[in-house]
C-alpha cells in the first residue's frame, strides 16, 4: 500500500492504496464516480478522460492507464466536477446538448473532458484534441459543432484558473521545480524510500537523478513506471503484480529540455506532447510525426524516455532519432554512457540496457531540413504504425552527400535501411537513383505480415516512400491530409 | 405541437454531466459478486480434460462452475438451441466459454480465468467459406435459392457481361459501453435482471429457461445502453445467464461485463461474406439479367445468421429494376465467432453487391455510374402516392396465378422438420432467430407494377428524383470533370467520386415481430408515465416516442415522464431492432395515449355539455367552449369520477405478409430511401486514403425529430465508411481474432469524417401511415457508406488507362487500396 495525497474536483484526498491501482478503478469502485467509463482499458477509446492539472497546467489523460501515485500533489477533475456546484452546466457541457453531439451518452463523458480541457487551454484543433476519444454513433460531426460553438465562450468561474503549459516555442519546459500550493504543499510525500530493506512491494517516488540511480541499481528488478501508458497495459490486460514499482514523476532533471549547441538534450520525463511543442519550430517533420503518435491523452502521459527504453518495433520516435543521428544517455549508479541510439536496439525486445541501468537523456541534432517522416496505418489518427519511414537526406547541387534512413515496423527493431543509404549517397538526386536503390530494401528489411499489414505492403510501401521523399524535398503535393475537396 | 420538433436527446444532460447511469454504474448491494469467462483458446478441438483447480484456489474466488457442474446446459442461442453457455466435448471457435469464475470482484475473477489448463486435442478447423464449402460445413440443407424470370438466359443474350467476384468484410460492433448484466435473486426464487440489450424479452426468456422458471418470474429491466448496433439483440444471453445462475447458486446479487478484449473475442461481428456475381446488359448499361452467389461466414452457431442472409437476398436489388435475377444464398459454418445483427442485418451484404455491378457494368461501358445506376432505377412512385394503388389482398384484378408449388410436399415436409427441431415449449418466439411455420399467401400484384426479386411491388420509389436532387445539390457533374481534369495533372494523389442510391425494406421478415405494446398512466396530478417496449441505445426513440405522447396528450414533452423499459409493465417485447423502434413503439403510445384522451375528453365533455370530439388538448390545457382547464385539473377531475387513468397501446403493422422458403411476398410495410455522394482522395504510394466530402439527402418522411434523425443519419454514414475503409478484423491462421481491442480495430476516429460533411432530409410524409407519417431512421443511413468505397474504386481507376477494374474489396485498407493501383498499373 502507498499514500497518495491529491485533490479530486476540488477536495483534498489522501489515500492509501496499492500502487498499481488505477485512477479509473478508483473512481468507478472506491468514490462511486461512475461518470467516467471503462471503454477498453487500455488507453484507446478517452471514455475515462479526466482533466489532471499541476504547475504547468491541466492536460487530459486516460484515467484507465493512470496509477495513483502517478497523482501525486496533483488535481484531478472528473465530469462529475465540471459543472458549477449549483448545476450551471460548463460550456462545452452545455454545446453538446444544444448541437446533439450525445447519442448513447458512454463516450460523452470523456469527450466532454478533452474538450473541457482544451478549451481552458484555447486549443482549437479539435480533431486533435479528439483523437483519442471514440465515438460509435454520432460520426463525430455534431461533436465538433460543439467544440466550435464553445470556443468562445469564457472559462467558467467556477473552475481554477489554470496556468497554461509554460512550453514556450523556444522549447524548454519549466517548472524543474514544482511548486505545489494549497493542500497540496502539505500532502506528504508518498511511499518508502526503498531502500534495500524495505519490502519487495513498496513503490518508491524519488525525487532525483541520484536517488533513482541508488534505488534502482540495488533493485534492477523493479519496474520503472514513467508515463505508464504501456506499464499499465500489463496491469489492465496482462493482469500482472509490478514487483516494486518505481514512479519517475517527481524527478525533475529528467523533465527537462536543454539546448546544447543547436542540439536538444530532453530528459527521459519529457512528455511526447512536451517534445512535440519543442520540436515544432526545429523539426516540424518530426513534430507532425509526434501529432500522429497516438492522442493528446497518451502524449500527455506518455515519455520520450519509455518510448525507446521500452524498445518496440514499432514505436514512433527511435525511427525519427536514428535518422537524426540521435544520442542516447544512460545511466547506471554512478556511471554514465553514451551511444548512437541505433546501437541501443538489439533485437526484439532487447536493448543494450544492463540491470539497474536506465535512460537518462537523448540528445537529438536539429540541424536537418532533410528529415522527412512518414507514418503508415490503417487508421490516420491514434493508430500504431504499419510502417514508419524517416528520411534525413542531405544534398548539395543535386546530389546525395549523407543519407540517414530509419525504419520502424519492418524490423524486429527499429532499423536503419543500411543498403537504401549506400545506395543514394553520392549519387545523383534523382528518381532513377531512386529507383535503382529500391531493391536495397529486401536486404536491409525481412518484414512480417501481421494484423496492421502484409510483408508485402510493408516492402513496397517503404520503397515508394523513397518517391515521396522526392517529391516532398521538390515541395510537391504529397500527402493526401494536404487535398480538399 | 411536439411532433417533429429538433429536440435534444432526453438524457443528453445527463450523458454531459456523467449522470446516465448504463448497467455498471447502478450501485450494487453489499456482496455483489463479479464474474468471468474462462476462454478456448483453441477453434475446434475435443476438451480432454479441463483442470480448474487453480482457478478454485486463485485469490477472491467464490465458485467456480464448470460443465459438468450443470445439467442441463443452458442454452444461450436465439433460434435452434446450438450455443451451450459452456462449452461440453468439443469447443467450436477460440474464445468459446469453457467455464465460469465467480469471485469477489472483477480483477479477481479475470485472474483467476486465466489460470486453467484445459487439455485439448485440435482438430481441423474450418474457418474460410471455401473450406465450409469444400467441407459440406452450413446451416440449412442447401443454398437458398430466389429466382424471378431466367437470369442466366438473359445473361447469355445480353450484348455485354461482366462477372466478379468481391470479398466484403465483417464487423465488429465496438458499442462503447461492452456487454454486461446484472442479477438481483429476489425471494421465491425470482430474478430480477438488469442488462444491456437490445432484447429484454429475449433476455428474460433465456433467464427463464435456464432457471426453469416461467417468464413470469423474471423480470429484466433496460434503462439505456452505450451503444448497441445489433450486437444487443442476442449477444447478452450468455452473460444475463450466467449472472442468473450464479446469483441462484450464491444467493448473492451477481454481475458481469466483459473487459473489452473478451467482449470482441466472445462475441459475434457483422458477417462478412464473398459475392460473386454475372450480370448481362445493353449498352446503356441497363441489366437484363444478374447472377449473385452470397457465400456467408457464419461462425459457430446459427444464431440470427438465416435472417440476415435473407435480408442481404431481399436487398440484392437495391434501388434497381432486376427483370430476371438469381440468388443463391449460403450460409456457411465455420469455427469463428457465431456472426450476428449489425444495423442493416444483411441489406448492406446485399446491397453492396449490386452497388459493385453497378460500378463494374459503368466501367465496362466507359459511362459515368451514376448514368448506369439511373438506367436501372425502379419506376417512380405514382403521383398521390401510394393510396392509389396499394391493393387489398385478393381485390385487384391482374393478380398473378398462384404460384403452383405453393403448398408444396417439399415445405410440408420443411414444416414439420421445423416443428419437431424447435419442440413446442422451447420456441422463442420472440427472436429473429425463430422460424415462421405458417404461410399467408402474398398479395396479389398490381398490374403494370415492378416488383423486386422477392415479387413485391415497389410502389413508393423516390429513388430517382432524390438522387436527381441530390446530383444537383452537390455538383456532381461539375465535380466529376473537375476530378477528372485534377487526376491528370497529380500523379501521385488521385480524387475519386461516386453516388449511391440506398432503398432499404421497413419491417421485420419474421411478420409476428411487427408488433408493440405500450402503458401508459396520468397520475391524479397530472403527470405522465411513459412506458413501451423499445429500448434505448442512444438513436434517441425514448424522446421521439415522448413526443408521440405529447402531442396526443396536448403537453409539453418535459411533463412525460420516460421510464426504463422493463419486461413487467410491457410483456412480449420484439427486439429494438430492424430499425422498427419508433414506427412500432410509436404506434402502440399514442394508441394508448389515444386511449386516456377519449376518457379525459368524454369526461369533459360531459360536464360541459359538448361533444367528446370538440374537447382539445393543447398546451397543458384541455379546452372545450370557454372552459379552459389545465390537465392536471382534469386528471384529478378523472381520479374523483373514477375514470381509469392507466391504458395499454398495442399496434401491429398492417399489410405485410412473407413467406422466407419461397422468397415471395410482402415482407416490408414501405421502403425508406437515401444517397450520397462521397469525393475521397487516395495516395497511389501508400493506399492512405480520405473521405473528402459527403453530401447525403435522406428520406425520414415527416420526420418525428429532425435532430435526431439527422444524428442517425450523420453516423451511420461514418459507420458504413468504416466497415468498407479502416475496419478490419484479422483471423489468424489457427482461427484467433487477432484484431480485438480498439489498439488494433480502428472504428472511424474523429479526423475521418468527411471534411465537408453536408446532410439534408428528404423530409415528405411517408405514403403508408406510419406514425407521424414518418421514416425509419435507423439502418438505412449505414448504407449510404457504400459511396465510400465506391469513390475509392473511382480513385484507382485513375490511377489506370481504363482497361482494368479496380475490383476493390472490402475492406479497402491502404494496403487493398495500393494492390489495386499496382493491378491498374500493371
Amino acid at each position: 500500500m502507498t499514500d497518495i495525497a491529491f485533490i479530486l474536483n476540488g477536495t483534498p484526498l489522501s489515500v492509501s492504496a496499492e500502487p498499481t491501482r488505477t485512477l479509473l478503478d478508483f473512481l468507478r469502485e472506491d468514490r462511486g464516480l461512475t461518470g467516467t467509463k471503462e471503454g477498453c482499458n487500455e488507453g484507446d477509446c478517452g471514455a475515462c478522460t479526466v482533466m489532471v492539472a499541476d504547475e504547468t497546467g491541466p492536460r487530459a489523460l486516460n484515467a484507465c492507464l493512470l496509477f495513483l501515485p502517478q497523482l501525486q500533489g496533483k488535481e484531478v477533475r472528473t465530469v462529475e466536477g465540471l459543472a458549477a456546484p449549483d448545476g450551471r452546466l460548463h460550456p462545452v457541457q452545455r454545446a453538446m446538448i444544444d448541437e446533439h453531439g450525445s447519442q448513447c451518452g458512454f463516450c460523452t463523458p470523456g469527450i466532454v473532458m478533452s474538450l473541457a480541457v482544451a478549451h481552458a487551454t484555447g486549443c482549437r484543433d479539435h480533431d486533435d484534441t479528439l483523437a483519442g476519444n471514440l465515438c460509435r454513433c454520432t460520426g463525430y460531426a455534431p461533436i465538433i459543432r460543439a467544440a466550435q460553438a464553445a470556443e468562445t465562450e469564457p472559462q467558467p468561474h467556477w473552475l481554477p484558473s489554470f496556468t497554461l503549459p509554460q512550453i514556450s516555442s523556444g522549447g524548454t519546459v519549466s517548472g524543474g521545480s514544482p511548486s505545489p500550493g494549497g493542500a497540496v504543499a502539505n500532502a506528504r510525500p508518498a511511499g518508502g524510500h526503498g531502500g534495500a530493506d524495505s519490502p519487495p512491494a513498496a513503490a518508491s517516488r524519488p525525487t532525483s537523478v541520484e536517488e533513482l540511480a541508488r534505488l534502482y541499481e540495488a533493485r534492477p528488478e523493479a519496474t520503472l513506471i514513467a508515463g505508464a501508458t504501456d506499464v499499465g497495459l500489463w496491469v489492465t490486460k496482462e493482469l500482472r503484480d509490478l514487483p516494486t514499482p518505481i514512479f519517475l514523476g517527481a524527478i525533475p532533471e529528467l523533465r527537462r529540455i536543454d539546448d546544447e549547441d543547436g542540439q536538444l538534450r530532453v530528459g527521459a520525463m519529457v512528455t511526447i506532447a512536451e517534445l512535440r511543442a519543442a520540436l515544432a519550430p526545429r523539426l516540424p517533420a518530426f513534430a507532425e510525426l509526434l501529432r500522429r503518435f497516438a492522442s493528446v491523452q497518451i502524449r500527455n502521459a506518455a515519455t520520450i524516455g519509455g518510448n525507446i527504453a521500452n524498445g518496440s518495433p514499432i514505436g514512433d520516435t527511435p525511427p525519427a532519432l536514428i535518422a537524426l543521428g540521435a544520442t542516447l544517455h544512460l545511466r547506471r549508479g554512478e556511471e554514465r554512457r553514451s551511444l548512437p541510439i541505433e546501437a541501443f536496439f538489439l533485437d526484439y525486445r532487447k536493448q543494450d540496457r544492463r540491470p539497474g541501468e536506465f535512460v537518462e537523456a537523448v540528445t537529438i541534432p536539429t540541424e536537418a531540413p532533410g528529415l522527412r517522416c512518414y507514418k503508415l496505418s490503417k487508421r490516420f489518427d491514434q493508430d500504431i504504425s504499419a510502417v514508419c519511414g524517416c528520411f534525413n537526406i542531405g544534398l548539395d547541387e543535386g546530389h546525395v552527400v549523407s543519407a540517414r534512413v530509419a525504419f520502424g515496423g519492418m524490423a524486429g527493431i527499429p532499423k536503419r535501411a543500411s543498403a537504401v543509404e549506400a545506395g543514394l549517397i553520392g549519387r545523383p538526386w534523382t528518381l532513377a537513383t531512386l529507383e535503382a536503390a529500391r531493391p536495397a530494401f529486401a536486404e536491409d528489411f525481412t518484414p512480417l505480415s501481421d494484423m496492421r499489414a502484409s510483408a508485402a505492403y510493408r516492402l513496397e510501401a517503404a520503397a515508394n516512400m523513397l518517391t515521396r521523399v522526392f517529391h516532398d524535398l521538390d515541395g510537391g503535393r504529397v500527402s493526401v491530409l494536404e487535398v480538399g475537396a | 405541437m411536439s411532433l417533429g420538433k429538433p429536440l435534444p436527446h432526453d438524457a443528453a444532460p445527463l450523458h454531459v454531466t456523467g449522470a446516465a447511469r448504463y448497467v455498471d454504474d447502478i450501485p450494487t448491494p453489499r456482496g455483489t459478486l463479479h464474474l468471468a469467462f474462462g476462454l478456448s483458446p483453441v477453434a475446434h478441438g475435443e476438451i480432454l480434460s479441463l483442470d480448474l483447480d487453480p482457478v478454485r484456489r486463485a485469490p477472491g474466488v467464490v465458485r467456480v462452475i464448470g460443465p459438468d457442474d450443470l445439467d442441463p446446459m443452458p442454452d444461450c442461442s436465439p433460434s435452434t438451441h446450438d450455443e451451450p453457455l459452456l462449452a461440453r466435448g468439443c469447443v467450436h471457435y477460440a474464445g468459446q466459454p469453457l467455464f465460469l469464475v465467480v469471485a469477489e470482484s472483477h480483477r479477481a475473477a479475470r485472474r483467476a480465468a486465466r489460470l486453467a489448463r484445459p487439455g485439448i486435442r485440435p482438430l481441423p478447423a474450418i474457418l474460410t467459406v471455401d473450406e465450409a464449402l469444400a467441407a459440406g460445413s452450413r446451416f440449412e440443407e442447401g443454398p437458398v435459392v430466389w429466382e424471378k424470370g431466367r437470369a442466366a438466359e438473359a445473361i447469355a443474350a445480353a450484348p455485354h457481361r461482366v462477372e466478379g467476384s468481391m470479398e466484403v468484410g465483417g464487423q465488429e460492433h465496438f458499442y462503447l459501453e461492452g456487454q454486461v448484466a446484472l442479477a438481483l435473486p429476489q425471494e421465491g426464487g425470482d430474478m430480477h435482471v438488469h442488462s444491456s440489450t437490445q432484447h429484454p424479452t429475449e433476455i428474460q426468456h433465456k433467464v427463464a429457461h435456464a432457471l426453469g422458471l416461467p417468464m413470469s418470474a423474471v423480470r429484466v429491466e433496460v434503462r439505456r445502453m452505450g451503444g448497441g448496433f445489433g450486437g444487443k439483440e442476442s449477444q447478452g444471453n450468455a452473460l444475463a445467464i450466467a449472472c442468473a445462475l450464479a446469483a441462484r447458486m450464491t444467493g448473492r446479487p451477481c454481475k458481469m461485463r466483459y473487459d473489452r478484449d473478451d467482449d470482441m473475442i466472445i462475441t459475434g461481428k457483422r458477417h462478412d461474406l464473398r459475392i460473386d456475381y454475372r450480370a448481362g446488359f445493353d449498352a446503356e448499361g441497363r441489366l437484363s439479367g444478374v447472377e449473385f452467389r452470397h457465400l456467408f461466414r457464419c461462425g459457430w452457431s446459427q444464431d440470427l445468421s438465416l435472417p440476415v442472409a435473407d435480408r442481404a437476398m431481399l436487398h440484392a436489388d437495391n434501388a434497381y429494376h432486376l427483370p430476371a435475377v438469381r440468388i443463391e444464398s449460403h450460409r456457411l459454418r465455420t469455427h469463428s465467432q457465431s456472426a450476428t445483427a449489425f444495423r442493416g442485418f444483411g441489406g448492406p451484404q446485399g446491397m453492396i453487391g449490386i452497388e459493385r455491378v453497378m460500378d463494374h457494368v459503368a466501367h465496362a461501358l466507359g459511362r459515368d455510374p451514376l448514368a448506369v445506376r439511373q438506367a436501372n432505377f425502379y419506376a417512380p412512385m405514382a403521383e398521390g402516392g401510394q393510396e392509389r394503388c396499394a391493393p387489398e389482398p385478393g381485390t385487384r384484378p391482374g393478380a398473378l396465378p398462384p404460384d403452383p408449388r405453393d403448398i408444396s410436399a417439399r415445405m410440408k415436409e420443411e414444416d414439420a422438420a421445423a416443428r419437431k427441431r424447435l419442440g413446442a415449449e422451447e420456441v422463442d418466439l420472440t427472436s429473429r432467430g425463430a422460424e415462421a411455420i405458417g404461410h399467408e399467401l402474398p398479395p396479389p400484384v398490381p398490374e403494370g407494377v415492378q416488383t423486386t426479386p422477392y415479387h413485391m411491388p415497389v410502389e413508393d420509389f423516390i429513388g430517382d428524383a432524390l438522387v436527381a436532387a441530390l446530383a444537383e445539390r452537390a455538383g456532381y457533374a461539375r465535380r466529376r470533370a473537375e476530378i477528372a481534369e485534377w487526376n491528370r495533372q497529380s500523379p501521385i494523389l488521385k480524387r475519386g467520386l461516386a453516388i449511391t442510391p440506398v432503398k432499404f425494406g421497413i419491417s421485420f421478415t419474421l411478420t409476428w415481430l411487427n408488433q408493440a405494446g405500450a402503458l401508459v398512466h396520468i397520475y391524479q396530478d397530472g403527470s405522465v408515465h411513459l412506458n413501451h417496449g423499445g429500448t434505448e441505445m442512444g438513436q434517441g426513440l425514448f424522446q421521439k416516442v415522448a413526443q408521440v405522447a405529447a402531442a396526443e396528450l396536448g403537453l409539453p414533452v418535459e411533463a412525460v415522464k420516460i421510464t426504463p423499459t422493463d419486461t413487467g409493465k410491457v410483456p412480449n417485447t420484439s427486439a429494438t431492432a430492424a430499425s422498427s423502434g419508433s414506427d412500432l413503439n410509436g404506434m402502440a403510445v399514442r394508441a394508448a395515449c389515444v386511449t386516456l384522451r377519449e376518457r379525459l375528453a368524454d369526461l369533459v365533455a360531459g360536464r360541459h355539455q359538448a361533444r367528446a370530439e370538440e374537447v382539445r388538448f393543447e398546451e397543458g390545457r384541455v379546452r372545450v367552449g370557454g372552459a379552459d382547464l389545465s390537465f392536471a385539473d382534469v386528471a384529478a377531475m378523472a381520479y374523483q369520477a373514477r375514470v381509469p387513468l392507466s391504458a395499454t397501446g398495442y399496434y401491429r403493422t398492417p399489410k405485410i405478409v412473407w413467406d422466407r422458403l419461397k422468397g415471395r411476398g410482402r415482407p416490408f410495410f414501405y421502403f425508406a430511401y437515401g444517397a450520397a455522394v462521397s469525393e475521397v482522395v487516395i495516395d497511389s504510394l501508400t493506399g492512405e486514403n480520405r473521405i473528402l466530402r459527403a453530401d447525403i439527402l435522406h428520406d425520414t418522411g415527416s420526420s418525428l425529430n429532425p435532430a435526431l434523425d439527422l444524428g442517425q443519419i450523420e453516423g451511420g454514414y461514418v459507420q458504413g465508411a468504416g466497415w468498407l475503409t479502416t475496419e478490419e478484423l484479422v483471423w489468424d491462421g489457427e482461427g484467433r481474432l487477432r484484431t480485438h481491442a480498439p489498439s488494433t480495430y480502428k472504428i472511424p476516429a474523429c479526423s475521418d469524417r468527411p471534411r465537408i460533411f453536408n446532410v439534408a432530409l428528404w423530409d415528405r410524409p411517408n405514403p403508408e401511415e406510419t406514425v407521424g407519417r414518418s421514416k425509419a431512421v435507423g439502418e438505412p443511413p449505414f448504407m449510404l457508406g457504400i459511396s465510400v468505397l465506391m469513390a475509392l474504386s473511382d480513385a484507382v481507376a485513375a490511377c489506370g488507362d481504363g482497361s482494368v477494374y479496380p475490383a476493390l474489396d472490402a475492406p479497402a485498407t491502404p494496403e487493398r487500396i495500393l494492390m489495386a493501383v499496382r493491378r491498374q498499373r500493371g
